[in-house]
């Protein structure tokens, strides 16, 4: 790994040292949902890191833990039930994870900006637009009322809201959902976050405001640089916006690589199974959709076997014995299999 | 929103023609008589002349228009005369058949007494519910919300005749503390008198407050329940807005528009129900110049109580309906 950092500038390692200027540098990180049931485990010893500027996709199924994962950074989990049990979260310097509450409220909606899934019910209906956008502008930045209207009305039109200063006035409900989310991404951007979360933005909404809302996303970055993690169970979207992808299952990410390498050369047996089911346009109509036999798995306790191997095609006696680590196949490509364990 | 509010309020007039006639049906279906009650020594004919006076032998119809026009042509004219000094030409005044007073009168004199202990349990039963309300949610489950619970289970179970009673044998018969009985001639010119008033009001006041407060802290803890778990409170986390900020103005705020329509709909039942903790505490507002007037067979009285009653419920239900319009953007009714 040492001689990776110098190979190229394209073509970086994606895992990099703390010290090369990562923005956000995830390690280990653990979560543990505490039920009346037992514990469930709900993020598995995930890491990753995003560079400035980059876009991560994360992708994977229901329940395959990457809301928790993003929540868990800046403990916006529900605690308890839920605990955060290791780990580690490097954001510029300090470790999220040991912040008081109130430095790390400095950096919710400050430094990370966050995008959330619904936009019908994410925002507060009893108050106007206007003010809940300015609500950020004037915890953080301390703008008065004045400056912070006036900022709200550039951020509006920024994200492509027809009469942004009329509109301030408005109620949530008096938007459509495009509308919402666009309003929801002002509120994220407010403060110039240094990276913005995005928790599957479009999910809710239909297709031709879904790709209406991916083209502000991708102008936005350009015009803003900031670096963003984009949560979807998507993977058409992930291609086409993404600099790198990480493919969670069971709570762990299983394979985690630039974006070209993973849809030409899928390592783990989960991604290509997730690959296969794409529908393609070339296809004839009479051919069944494919999907991945079984369920997700059930995250109690912790894990003693890969927990993709009930529906893996390429099992073997291996996986039922451990929970396979992380191994690097390329300096840009690591996958969670143990068919990999001779690369490794 | 005004629109509205006038539209409502003409269509509070039929309403209120029409349950005060039923009211004056039913008072007039159980057999009365105002003299019942005069001494035996007046001789049938003399009665009879009463009777005839009071207009209690004109049709039933022909009685309840009589009293209709007293209560809102007469007794306004009345009211005038006092208030502007005009000089309106009065006629037959709505009279009491108990005391030969009239009934206004009577009720203008009692209200504040009714509205002193009754409208402070109220204030004090909100201002307890609403912060009980917000913290047994927040802290769901914890030893406050399960005090919370058992207290307001208490308070909702136990009739307010009976706490009465027992508050009046341990505070006032043990300890001594308060006085058993409100006084109303009592007048508040300095400290002292002040400080008495207020210890003649705990008792009465605690009782209903108590029985108030149970009941609304438990809509407060479930309004409040129902919000917390919504998506924009996690939203106004993430703008990183402190805890305060959030449940104090954005989950509070929307778990305010069911409980305010409880409130405004709770408050004339609450007259209702100081009926009762008049009596046990020989408080002598409306309700109890409604049970001595039932007793007496008063039909005046009783009928006009129960109409102002009756308004106060059809005027507080408007007044739930507005509030929840200005609480909640998405209801509009213009």
């Amino acid at each position: 790994m040492d001689g990776a950092k110098y190979i190229s500038t394209v073509n970086h390692p994606i895992e990099e040292p703390i010290e090369d200027k990562a923005v956000l540098d995830v390690r280990n990180l653990e979560t543990v949902f505490r039920t009346q049931d037992g514990d469930v485990h709900a993020v598995n010893d995930v890491s990753f890191s995003l560079r400035p500027g980059e876009l991560l996709g994360i992708v994977g199924e229901s329940g395959s833990g990457k809301s928790v994962t993003m929540m868990s950074l800046l403990k916006l989990l529900a605690m308890p039930p839920a605990e955060i049990v290791g780990g580690s979260v490097n954001f510029g310097g300090q470790d999220l994870l040991s912040l008081s509450l109130k430095d790390l409220r400095a950096i919710r909606g400050g430094d990370i900006g966050f995008i959330f899934q619904d936009p019908m019910t994410s925002l507060n209906p009893v108050f106007t637009v206007g003010y809940q956008l300015m609500e950020p502008l004037r915890t953080h930045l301390g703008m008065d009322k004045k400056a912070a209207r006036q900022r709200a009305v550039e951020l509006l039109e920024l994200v492509g809201i027809p009469s942004a200063s009329e509109r301030l006035r408005d109620f949530p409900h008096q938007f459509s959902g495009g509308m919402r989310q666009r309003v929801m991404i002002a509120i994220a951007l407010a403060c110039d976050p240094k990276v913005l979360i995005a928790d599957e933005p479009t999910t809710a909404l239909d297709v031709t405001v879904q790709a209406q809302i991916i083209e502000i996303i991708k102008d936005l970055r350009q015009k803003l640089g900031m670096a963003i993690v984009w949560i979807t169970h998507d993977l058409g979207v992930v291609a086409g916006i993404a600099d790198r992808v990480a493919v969670m299952y069971g709570g762990q990410i299983v394979e985690y690589a630039d974006v070209d390498r993973l849809y030409e050369d899928p390592r783990h047996p989960y991604t290509k199974a997730l690959l296969q089911t794409l529908p393609s346009h070339g296809d004839e109509r009479d051919e069944r959709l494919v999907s991945i036999p079984g369920q997700a798995p059930n995250l109690k306790g912790p894990l003693k076997a890969c927990p993709f191997a009930p529906r893996c095609s390429s099992v073997f006696d291996k996986c039922w014995t451990a929970n396979p680590p992380s191994f690097d196949v390329s300096i840009n490509q690591k996958s969670a299999c143990w068919l990999e364990e001779s690369n490794g | 929103m005004l629109t509205y509010t006038i539209r409502r309020l003409l269509l509070a007039i039929p309403t209120l023609l029409f349950i005060s006639f039923v009211i004056f049906a039913v008072i007039k279906l159980s057999p009365s008589d105002p003299t019942a009650n005069l001494p035996l020594t007046i001789p049938p004919e003399v009665r009879e002349k009463i009777r005839e006076s009071l207009g209690f032998n004109e049709p039933f119809i022909v009685q309840f228009f009589l009293w209709l026009k007293q209560l809102v042509v007469t007794e306004p004219k009345v009211w005038m005369n006092n208030a502007f000094g005009t000089e309106f030409e009065i006629g037959q005044r709505m009279i009491s058949y108990q005391t030969r007073s009239p009934v206004l009168d009577l009720i203008v004199q009692r209200i504040p007494q009714t509205l002193w202990v009754v409208g402070t349990s109220y204030v004090v039963g909100v201002l307890i519910a609403v912060p009980i309300g917000i913290i047994s949610a927040y802290k769901q489950y914890s030893v406050f919300d399960q005090i919370g619970t058992f207290i307001a289970m208490i308070g909702f179970s136990v009739p307010t005749f009976f706490t009465g009673v027992l508050m009046i044998l341990f505070f006032s018969v043990n300890l001594g503390w308060f006085p058993s009985i409100y006084d109303t001639t009592h007048v508040v010119e300095d400290w002292s008198s002040f400080l008495f008033q207020v210890k003649q009001m705990i008792m009465p006041t605690m009782v209903l407050a108590l029985f108030n407060a149970a009941q609304i802290s438990r809509y407060m803890r479930s309004s409040m329940l129902d919000n917390l778990t919504q998506d924009y409170v996690r939203t106004a986390r993430a703008k990183g807005l402190t805890e305060k900020t959030v449940v104090l103005v954005h989950v509070l705020r929307n778990s305010m528009i069911p409980v305010v329509t409880v409130i405004a709909l709770n408050l004339p039942s609450v007259f209702g129900g100081a009926l009762i903790t008049e009596q046990v505490f020989q408080v002598n507002g409306l309700g109890q110049l409604l049970i001595l007037a039932i007793q007496g067979g008063d039909v005046p009285t009783v009928q006009t109580v129960t109409v102002i009653f009756a308004v106060l419920i059809v005027l507080f239900n408007l007044i739930a309906d507005v509030l929840y319009g200005v609480l909640d953007p998405r209801i509009r009714y213009d």
